[in-house]
C-alpha cells in the first residue's frame, strides 16, 4: 500500500490511493462497531492538533480518530495558547515539536500553511492539512468521496470508484475549501462536478477547473444531479459584501422546502458543517432522509482514522516490496 | 530458483482433512469458528470450513480474523494494507476459535491474532491450526493442528500456492541464495 509522508492536498492523490483510503476507512467503520472500539495500533505516538482557526467537528474528529488508535492526543488552539501572544506557526510548531511529536493535524487560516510546514524542515513530524484558509481540506473531501460512495453502493462499496457520479455544489465557492477539495478528488474519482452559485462567490480561475459552473440553482437541479452539497455561507470571511442580503440568497440559492420536495427520493443532500439554517439550507432539508449530514460527521472519524494509520505507520522510508506475491515467511 | 516441492495439492487435501477430524475429535459438540488469518489462511479456513460441514454438519462457522492493526512491527515495516475481519454473526463468545493460518515462524502474527481475538469478545478456547509449522518461534505459542512440520533454515523461505490466488495447490521451499 502506498504510504503516505503528509497529506497536504487531495491533488497528491491519485486513483488508486484514493481508493485504497477509502477502502482503509470501510475497515475502521468496522472496528466502531465492536464491543471494543479500539486499536492498539498507534499506541505510544504523540498526535499533536494545532488548530490557529476555530473548529469544532475537525478537531474532535481528528481527536476521536487518533485516541480510537490508541495514540495520545495534545491540542492546541489559537485561542487560550500563546498563538494568541503573537507567537509564529514557525514557533509554535517547533515547540510542541521538542515535546516529541510524530504527527501534526494543522487548521491555518492562510493557504499553503499545512505545505509550509511539511516542506520547511522546521519539525520532523507528518504534517495532515486539516484546512488551510481557501485553499484545501483534504479529510473532508475524502469523508464527502466516501460517504457518497457508500451511498451509492452500500456493502459493495469496497475497491469503488465514483465513476458516472454526478455531483452539484452550491453556494460560496470562493471561500470554501472543502469545495476545491471536492472538486478535485471527485474528478480523480470519475465524477463529474457542476458548481453553482452567485457570479461574486464563484473563484475567478475556475474556468481551469475540470468542472462546469452556473449561478442557476433551479436549473442545476432540473439536471436531477446524483449529490447535491451546500455549503456554508462563510460570512466570517467575508469582508465585502457578496449578495444583498440574506433573504435574496436564501431565494436564491438555498436549498429550501420547495427544492426540497423536486430532488428524487435517493438524492443524496450534504453539507459539511456548520450548517446556517434557514440560510443555504432549510431545517427540514437538513434533517430529511436524503441528508447525510450526520454520516459524513460519523465517517469523518473513520477517514482520519485512515489517514492517521497511513502517515504514521511504516518505516519513513520509501517502501521496499516487502512480500513478494505467494511468499510467506 | 531451485524451489523443492513439499507438498503437492492431494498432501494438501490429505492434512486438511486430518486437520479437521482433529478439530471435531478435541473439541466435540462444541460451537466452532474458524477464522483465518489474511491471505492464504482465510482460504484455508474456508477449504476446513467445507470439510467440517461434510463431517458433522451445522457445527462450524467461518470468518477472517486480520491483524494487521495489532502487529509489533508496524513501525519497522512498509505500510502494510489491512484486510477486513469478518467474523460470523453468532459472534465468538463463549464458541471454540480456531485460528488457522498458512505457515508458522515466529509466532508474532498469532500473538497480534490473539490481541485482535481480546477485542473481538471472549471465546471459550482458542486454538491454532497451521498448514506448515517451520519453527523458529520467538514467542512461547505452538500449533495445536499442523499440516506438516517442516524444519527450515532462517534462509530458506516457504512458497504456499493456493489454488484461489495462484493458480495451483503447492507448498514449496527455496533457499535464500537461490532468489537474488
Amino acid at each position: 500500500m502506498t504510504q503516505l509522508r503528509h497529506l497536504l492536498s487531495v491533488r497528491d492523490l491519485d486513483r488508486e490511493t484514493a481508493v485504497s483510503i477509502l477502502d482503509l476507512a470501510e475497515d475502521m467503520a468496522d472496528v466502531a462497531t465492536r464491543a471494543v472500539p479500539k486499536l492498539p495500533t498507534l499506541r505510544g505516538r504523540t498526535v499533536a492538533n494545532l488548530f490557529f482557526e476555530d473548529s469544532t467537528r475537525t478537531r474532535l474528529s481528528f481527536e476521536a480518530a487518533a485516541k480510537r488508535l490508541g495514540a495520545d492526543v495534545i491540542t492546541v488552539s489559537a485561542k487560550g495558547s500563546s498563538v494568541s501572544k503573537g507567537e509564529s506557526l514557525k514557533d509554535t510548531s517547533q515547540t510542541i515539536a521538542a515535546m516529541g511529536i510524530d504527527a501534526v493535524v494543522l487548521r491555518h487560516g492562510a493557504s499553503g500553511a499545512a505545505r509550509v510546514l511539511a516542506d520547511s524542515g522546521w519539525i520532523d513530524a507528518a504534517v495532515i492539512n486539516a484546512g488551510d484558509g481557501t485553499h484545501e481540506h483534504p479529510t473532508q473531501g475524502l469523508l464527502d468521496a466516501y460517504t457518497m460512495r457508500k451511498a451509492k453502493h452500500g456493502d459493495g462499496s469496497r475497491g469503488a470508484d465514483l465513476d458516472g457520479l454526478r455531483v452539484t455544489i452550491v453556494g460560496d465557492i470562493l471561500h470554501s475549501r472543502v469545495a476545491r477539495s471536492n472538486v478535485w478528488l471527485l474528478q480523480t474519482l470519475g465524477a463529474t462536478v457542476h458548481l453553482v452559485g452567485p457570479e461574486t462567490l464563484l473563484p475567478q480561475g475556475v474556468d481551469g477547473w475540470p468542472v462546469t459552473s452556473g449561478t442557476d440553482l433551479d436549473a442545476a437541479l432540473d439536471d436531477a444531479p446524483d449529490v447535491v452539497m451546500m455549503l456554508r455561507v462563510q460570512s466570517e470571511r467575508m469582508l465585502a459584501a457578496y449578495f444583498p442580503n440574506e433573504r435574496e440568497y436564501a431565494r436564491q440559492w438555498g436549498l429550501d422546502d420547495v427544492r426540497l420536495a423536486r430532488l428524487a427520493p435517493d438524492t443524496m443532500v450534504m453539507h459539511p458543517g456548520p450548517m446556517n439554517r434557514g440560510l443555504e439550507i432549510s431545517s427540514a432539508a437538513a434533517d430529511s432522509a436524503r441528508s447525510l449530514v450526520l454520516d459524513q460527521v460519523t465517517n469523518g472519524v473513520s477517514i482520519r482514522m485512515a489517514v492517521l494509520y497511513l502517515v504514521l505507520s511504516g518505516s519513513g522510508s520509501t517502501a521496499g516490496s516487502e512480500h513478494t506475491s505467494g511468499l510467506s515467511v | 530458483m531451485a524451489a523443492r516441492t513439499v507438498l503437492q495439492q492431494a498432501d494438501i487435501t490429505r492434512a486438511l482433512t486430518r486437520i479437521s477430524h482433529e478439530i471435531l475429535e478435541s473439541d466435540h459438540g462444541a460451537d466452532l469458528v474458524i477464522l483465518g488469518i489474511p491471505t492464504r489462511g482465510v482460504l484455508l479456513a474456508q477449504r476446513i470450513g467445507a470439510i467440517l460441514e461434510q463431517l458433522a454438519p451445522g457445527t462450524a462457522q467461518v470468518g477472517a480474523l486480520d491483524v494487521t492493526m495489532y502487529r509489533d512491527d508496524l513501525a519497522k515495516q512498509p505500510t502494510r494494507t489491512p484486510s477486513p475481519t469478518l467474523v460470523p454473526s453468532g459472534g465468538i463468545d463463549g464458541k471454540t476459535v480456531v485460528l488457522v493460518d498458512d505457515v508458522l515462524y515466529s509466532g508474532r502474527t498469532i500473538r497480534a491474532a490473539l490481541d485482535a481475538l481480546n477485542d473481538l469478545g471472549r471465546p471459550r478456547a482458542v486454538r491454532l491450526a497451521t498448514l506448515i509449522d517451520r519453527g523458529h518461534r520467538e514467542l512461547p505459542i505452538r500449533a495445536d493442528f499442523v499440516g506438516k512440520n517442516l524444519p527450515t533454515s532462517h534462509s530458506q523461505r516457504i512458497y504456499v500456492k493456493l489454488l484461489e490466488t495462484d493458480g495451483q495447490d503447492l507448498v514449496a521451499i527455496f533457499d535464500e541464495e537461490d532468489h537474488g
